[in-house]
């Protein structure tokens, strides 16, 4: 199947998800998801731990390969896409990894010029400024000496989106930003990663399972659970939902249909049968 | 900058190793025995090298003078031939003789040049005529223990040189 | 019946895995000629195998020369021949000794933090950081390793068998300690060693030592499980399989080299 190659700007959604089949190993990790992501909003997907909200970060990035189904980037399957038109594909997409994944032997500023120096052949003064304004952005200009070893967990993750954003990508994916940060950090990125996507006209997919931070900066919702998307909309539409399940997740109720117990033979049974 | 300081060390390093090389090359191997274009060559036939081997010395009066540059047996006279290259510095008188020698009783073998008298000298590619081959220490050994059993009054004639002392093995 | 399925499954993963690094070699090969373009990254990587393992290869050198001096005059001196000592010391330096133990230092010393250094930056997504950035690792972080390696041993072998012969190691112990004549010593040497086979052979065995090692290296520690264990067992894996590779290719290098 030939798909045209030149891109489709006038389309509203920039990565289109269908019927996502995927399994790693024996575990089904997606057994039929459609999710569109439209253009220049925010897109928070949701679901408890282990349901592989990663996983469609590399689909959709191409770092891994779906069983069946189609995911396609403005119009690009990415899939089919050869190495060298998948790395074209990718300076279009920045991504920002849980550990912020800096290089360790380079400084902020040089893991902030490295995009720039690898992909372009700019004068370092050109660099030089494009990477001061990229920290200022994200508030490390100050800190651009340090290396990644003497950055808190927060500012790692800043440094990275600076890097992230250096190429001035159409989209960001933030693999899980918020996770083990504390109530200042977190404050600073989610206020970032709003203002970045308004001002850079940038498409963000933000994969969080923290629900009630996350839901304040979401355009638009999915959530994600054994494989299916269980709801999506809007957060409003989310916090309204008729769902059961839902209403666990986003209460963070200990009990529902989300049992509280692995299941286990009947308690009682249990502990005489050991006697 | 750091980054100064790094090609420094590299350099060290790396021109250190190419010292190590060049040591190994000259001094170790001493490659001047091979492929020199100075110097030029001359072969003696001998009925036995014992273990001379190739790069081994060529010396006259103690003195080094040349290298062994190749060893092959002559089809025709089962023969082994012993190419040497000379130092152009060192004339040979043309009827000098060479003999392979032991240095101590287990050193290596070399190639001992005796002068001669002759007014003209080798040129390249000359044969020495007088050819003296190593000794074998078992075969010495079984010809002295031989005469002493036989005539203990005819043990050997050692005025004559030459390989009619030390025939080679019959097959 | 089960046990025959099982080994055959270890057998098929066994022969997978050969498969998976000989295609990984060939990559790091192909990204080899895009490295005239940055040289600068290889510079680096010479300093970290090369530079670094400068001491330990020096030190172990001179110790090497030294004991193969004393234990091969106490040999000699037996049979009054030891003025054959620098002869017997640089051959078993320059033919076996050298290159082979140069080799199983290098993996210890510069095997190993390659294989960690990947390893971690495979368990620390810098290298998923890389490709996501449209860079290719094997390309920026693996081929400079590879050929810094690969040109880094012949030049450590080489000052690991002057440091062993030389004026520190064996000649020290046979010319200075024991009196031995430093001429015979020398010309001891140069009628025995010959620059073909004997020279040249350093640099063919540790050029393909230097390839073997950094090649287990690389390929461990990108293919790390990303955990702080996997990372150890990467580590440890690297010396074990890199230093049985070495001393099995030495059999078939001498083999080759010198049954003629």
């Amino acid at each position: 199947m030939k798909r045209p190659q030149q891109p489709d700007t006038s389309n509203e959604t920039l990565v289109e998800v269908r019927d996502l089949h995927f399994r790693l190993g024996e575990r089904v990790i997606y057994d039929g998801v459609d999710i569109d992501i439209p253009r220049g909003r925010i897109t928070v997907i949701m679901g408890p731990s282990g349901t592989g909200k990663t996983t469609l970060l590399r689909l959709i990035s191409g770092q891994w390969r779906q069983d069946s189904g189609s995911v396609t980037f403005d119009g690009q399957e990415v899939a089919r896409l050869s190495q060298r038109r998948l790395f074209e594909l990718r300076k279009r997409m920045g991504m920002l990894f849980q550990s912020g994944a800096l290089l360790t032997d380079l400084n902020v500023y040089d893991n902030t010029a490295f995009p720039l120096r690898e992909h372009t052949r700019l004068p370092e003064r050109l660099i030089r400024d494009i990477v001061l304004m990229k920290l200022e952005a994200v508030g490390l200009r100050g800190a651009r000496e340090l290396f990644p070893a003497q950055l808190s967990g927060g500012m790692a993750r800043r440094a990275a989106l600076a890097r992230a954003i250096a190429l001035d990508p159409d989209m960001i994916m933030y693999d899980e930003p918020f996770a083990g940060q504390d109530p200042i950090s977190m404050g600073v990125l989610l206020r970032l990663i709003r203002r970045l996507n308004d001002a850079l006209g940038l498409t963000s997919v933000v994969v969080s399972h923290d629900i009630s931070e996350t839901l304040n900066i979401a355009d638009h919702v999915y959530i994600i659970s054994d494989g299916v998307v269980v709801d999506h909309g809007s957060p409003e539409a989310i916090r309204a939902s008729q769902s059961a399940w839902v209403q666990q997740f986003i209460h963070a109720e200990s009990d529902g249909p989300v049992a509280f117990h692995y299941p286990a033979a009947a308690y009682a049974a249990d502990l005489l049968d050991s006697a | 900058m750091q980054s100064r300081a790094l090609e420094l060390l590299v350099g060290f390093f790396v021109c250190l190793g190419i010292a190590a090389i060049f040591i190994l090359t000259m001094r170790v191997s001493d490659v001047s025995s091979i492929g020199g274009s100075h110097g030029y060559t001359v072969q003696a036939e001998f009925f036995n090298i014992g273990n001379l081997q190739e790069g081994a010395q060529v010396n006259m009066a103690g003195v080094r003078i040349g290298r062994v540059a190749s060893i092959h047996l002559d089809p025709n006279t089962y023969e082994a031939v012993v190419e040497m290259r000379i130092d152009d510095q060192f004339k040979l008188p043309a009827d000098s003789s060479a003999s392979i020698l032991t240095s101590g009783l287990l050193g290596s073998q070399y190639v001992g040049i005796e002068p001669g008298g002759a007014a003209d000298f080798m040129e390249n590619g000359d044969s020495f005529v007088l050819t003296q081959g190593a000794v074998i220490l078992e075969k010495l050994i079984s010809q002295l223990l031989y005469s002493f059993a036989g005539n203990s009054g005819d043990a050997g004639d050692d005025s004559a040189a030459g390989d009619e002392l030390f025939p080679p093995a019959p097959d | 019946m089960s046990t025959l399925s099982r080994s055959l499954y270890t057998a098929t993963t066994w022969i997978a895995e050969v498969g998976r690094s000989t295609l990984f070699l060939l990559r790091i090969l192909a990204s080899l000629p895009a490295l005239v373009r940055k040289p600068r990254l290889v510079v680096e990587q010479l300093y970290s195998v090369g530079v670094l393992s400068l001491v330990i290869i020096v030190v172990a050198g001179i110790f090497v020369g030294m004991v193969l001096a004393l234990s091969g005059y106490r040999l000699l001196v037996d049979f009054g021949a030891e003025t054959a000592l620098g002869t017997s010391v640089a051959f078993i330096v320059v033919r076996e000794l050298g290159p082979v133990v140069t080799a199983l230092l290098f993996a210890g010393r510069a095997g190993s933090a390659l294989a960690a250094e990947i390893g971690l930056m495979r368990a620390t997504d810098q290298l998923a950081g890389m490709e996501m950035m449209a860079v290719d690792p094997v390309k920026r972080v693996v081929a400079p390793r590879f050929l810094a390696g690969v040109l880094a041993l012949p030049l450590l072998t080489s000052i690991f068998c002057v440091m062993a012969i030389g004026a520190a190691g064996g000649y020290y112990v046979g010319v200075e300690m024991l009196g031995l004549d430093a001429n015979a010593y020398w010309s001891g040497i140069q009628s025995s060693i010959q620059y073909w086979p004997d020279i040249a052979a350093i640099f063919i065995k540790s050029g393909v030592f230097g390839a073997i090692i950094t090649w287990v290296a690389v390929y461990e520690g990108y293919h790390t499980m990303p955990t702080s264990e996997g990372v150890s067992r990467a580590t440890t894996n690297t010396v074990v399989i890199a230093s049985l590779a070495i001393l099995g290719a030495n059999l078939m290098l001498t083999a080759i080299m010198f049954s003629g």
